[in-house]
């Protein structure tokens, strides 16, 4: 920007502004002076100046420079972000190596005194911690297989020109609604929909069946978890694998056509190749929410954790860590860990999304797709009327 | 011969098409049935709970309800006057915070974005680098800090722990980035310079009302994930006057829901769930409509 300022008399049209603002960026770029060393060099130029009393060449300082202003706004964000994110997070890091717990019921605190890695041996070694992440992992795993063969499905379908189905925009309306309702008012509606005297076991007793203990069966508590979770997600990749879809040149699938390929192997010789990374993104950005898994969970079980702990997640874990046990050395150590597998996590969408731009431009495109849905579940029309079809 | 092939070839190509069509009718008509299967599976829970939410408690543990009762009036009454769940509070509890929070996040994560998309200075890139980094780490990790932070700092039990972490929130930020790239000319903010605006002046003048159907549609999102909001301000808030409506539900699943008034439950989640639903269904109408209006503009 600071370049830009040599340019003030007005140009007579829009192109010129425009050619002017490429020529500023360029020249910034390749423009070697005081204002591009960093912090270091700067300093170094400093003491040079004080000692020789050569001036740095500050040509670009002596304009009206308005990138500091670029500083001064992102100050809110970040002293908000170092106060209430990264301190806390750096305080977690440092009390997971420490011994640091309240015993007796609270009453006597013990610690903070460093040990080491001994935390993350304890937390690595115990049964339980396994057994939650396990539990964590299979309720996802549950809820994602039928999301990502729904969505898929759905997707294809949405995107698909020649159903001209009528109602998408109902149908998309409807899909994306669970999304938006509170997760722990779910979990509590299905505790009461599957209670012993609930709804469910209502009907089927008017079916002449005998009712379900829902409550006490392992499988069932699972299975409710991962049912909600399906249901409040199936939508949302619906609409990541369309944009994924909808991001595809669609003259690939008109020669595909045009050389008489089936719809089946359309899908697995194009479209699924195609969409490989967004299906690697969905599939990453899933598991990384799994392992978040929380409220649900929590207040379907009434935070016991279901029958035998079989629904407790890492997430019920750590929290009950926090608050009730109040062992801050072991919450640490889970917590630092579950910050080091999302980070792997998150890493490898970036390597798969090469170039990094990609992962950009897929959340833009995601939210195009939502704006897209959104628009369509209000105006109920065919789907397909915005022109991103394969036609 | 030419006369019979010439007779022979349309039909085969006439069989090929109305086969095609027969089996585009077949699929259509399987598509319709999934998705109506899917819908009605996604709107069940919905209804249940309008139609217990109007019945009486004794009512509901009868039998099951296919339609709607004449109890939702004495429901709602009895579920405000209930003493044991501090509801009227709950609800303005949860209104203030996401609204104060709502209107937060969008304010500053269009500030940041606006930052980093005008301004060129050194860092730049690192710092969008660093927030689109920090957007994939789960809040839940650096939990136990914020609780050790706020017993610390005395905070806990303040609803300002809740509120000022709404400043920093870079999926917000990085949907406003998005928006301001697509929709912001520089040629704007060139000639408000030149006419004297101050650089605060040109984002609040000029950038916040061209963005503002990114505001208005993040601003919903904002509202409905702080509304929804259960983990973090179920470790920080205790006292009962403070709760918000997740902790209000939480409160409830614990203390074994089997001898409460299930009608007075029904019609909690009813207030917990059909507000943000009927905003969905509403309120998208006018932000979509501001969205392709300003598109045209920009």
């Amino acid at each position: 920007m600071e370049n830009q300022e040599k340019n003030m008399t007005p140009p007579e049209n829009n192109e010129n502004i425009k050619d002017v603002l490429v020529e500023g960026l360029e020249e910034e770029q390749v423009d070697d002076n005081f204002a591009n060393l960093n912090w270091f060099g700067q300093m170094l130029w400093k003491v040079k100046e004080k000692f020789t009393g050569v001036k740095a060449n500050k040509k670009r300082h002596k304009m009206v420079s308005y990138g500091k202003y670029g500083y001064i706004f992102l100050i809110p964000f970040f002293v908000i972000f170092a106060v209430f994110s990264f301190y806390p997070l750096i305080q977690t890091i440092v009390f997971s190596f420490t011994e640091y717990y309240y015993g007796q019921g609270g009453l006597i605190q013990v610690g903070p005194n460093p040990n080491g890695f001994a935390n993350y041996a304890e937390v690595l070694s115990d049964s339980y911690t396994w057994k939650y992440f396990g539990n964590t992992m299979l309720i996802w795993i549950c809820g994602f297989i039928p999301q990502i063969i729904i969505s898929l499905l759905l997707a294809i379908w949405f995107t698909d020109a020649r159903l001209k189905l009528k109602m998408g925009g109902f149908f998309k309306a409807v899909m994306y609604m669970p999304n938006l309702v509170m997760a722990s008012a779910f979990g509590m509606l299905f505790l009461m929909l599957f209670s012993l005297t609930g709804p469910v076991n209502q009907i089927l007793g008017s079916l002449g069946l005998s009712p379900i203990k829902f409550a006490e069966s392992a499988g069932w508590t699972r299975g409710i978890i991962a049912f909600i979770n399906w249901l409040m997600w199936f939508g949302n990749t619906t609409i990541l694998l369309m944009s994924g879809i909808m991001g595809i040149d669609e003259s690939i699938f008109e020669s595909a056509r045009l050389d008489g390929s089936s719809g089946t192997k359309t899908f697995w010789h194009i479209t699924f190749p195609l969409l490989l990374p967004i299906f690697v993104y969905v599939l990453i950005t899933s598991l990384i929410g799994g392992i978040q898994l929380f409220d649900v969970a929590q207040i379907y079980t009434a935070s016991k954790g279901g029958p035998d702990q079989s629904a407790m997640t890492i997430m019920m874990y750590l929290y009950s860590l926090i608050t009730s046990s109040k062992n801050y050395g072991v919450a640490g150590a889970v917590s630092v860990l579950l910050f080091l597998l999302t980070g792997v996590l998150s890493i490898i969408i970036f390597k798969v999304m090469i170039p990094t731009n990609n992962v950009i431009k897929q959340e833009a495109r995601a939210r195009k797709a939502r704006m897209r849905w959104l628009k369509d579940a209000q105006v109920s029309e065919p789907i397909n009327e915005g022109g991103n079809n394969h036609e | 011969m030419s006369k019979a092939q010439a007779v022979k070839l349309p039909t085969v190509k006439e069989k090929k098409l109305k086969n095609e069509k027969v089996s585009l009718a077949v699929h259509r008509t399987v598509v319709y049935i999934i998705l109506i299967l899917l819908t009605i599976v996604c709107l069940f829970p919905f209804y249940i709970l309008l139609v217990n939410c109007s019945h009486s408690s004794p009512d509901i543990m009868k039998g099951f309800h296919w339609w709607f009762g004449t109890y939702f009036a004495t429901n709602w009454r009895n579920l405000f006057a209930n003493q044991n769940i501090p509801l009227l509070r709950g609800v303005l509890n949860s209104i203030l915070i996401a609204l104060v929070n709502a209107t937060l996040t969008v304010y500053f994560s269009a500030l940041t974005a606006f930052a980093t998309h005008i301004y060129r200075f050194k860092g730049r890139k690192i710092i969008e680098t660093f927030i689109l980094a920090i957007m994939m780490i789960p809040t839940q990790v650096a939990a136990m800090g914020l609780v050790m932070f706020c017993i610390e700092h005395n905070l806990t039990d303040n609803y300002m722990i809740l509120i000022l972490p709404a400043i920093a929130s870079p999926v917000t930020y990085f949907y406003m980035k998005q928006y301001l790239e697509s929709v912001l000319p520089m040629e704007v903010i060139e000639a408000a310079r030149v006419d004297g605006t101050s650089e605060l002046g040109i984002f609040h003048k000029i950038v916040l009302p061209i963005i503002k159907p990114a505001l208005a549609v993040q601003f919903i999102f904002a509202y409905v994930g702080n509304w929804n909001n259960y983990f973090t301000p179920s470790m920080l808030i205790n006292d009962r006057e403070l709760k918000t409506i997740p902790l209000i539900i939480a409160q409830l699943s614990a203390s074994s829901p089997d001898t409460f008034d299930k009608g007075q439950i029904y019609m909690l989640l009813t207030i917990a769930v059909i507000p943000v639903v009927i905003v969905y269904l509403i309120f998208s109408r006018a932000i979509i409509k501001n969205l392709t209006s300003g598109a045209v503009k920009g």
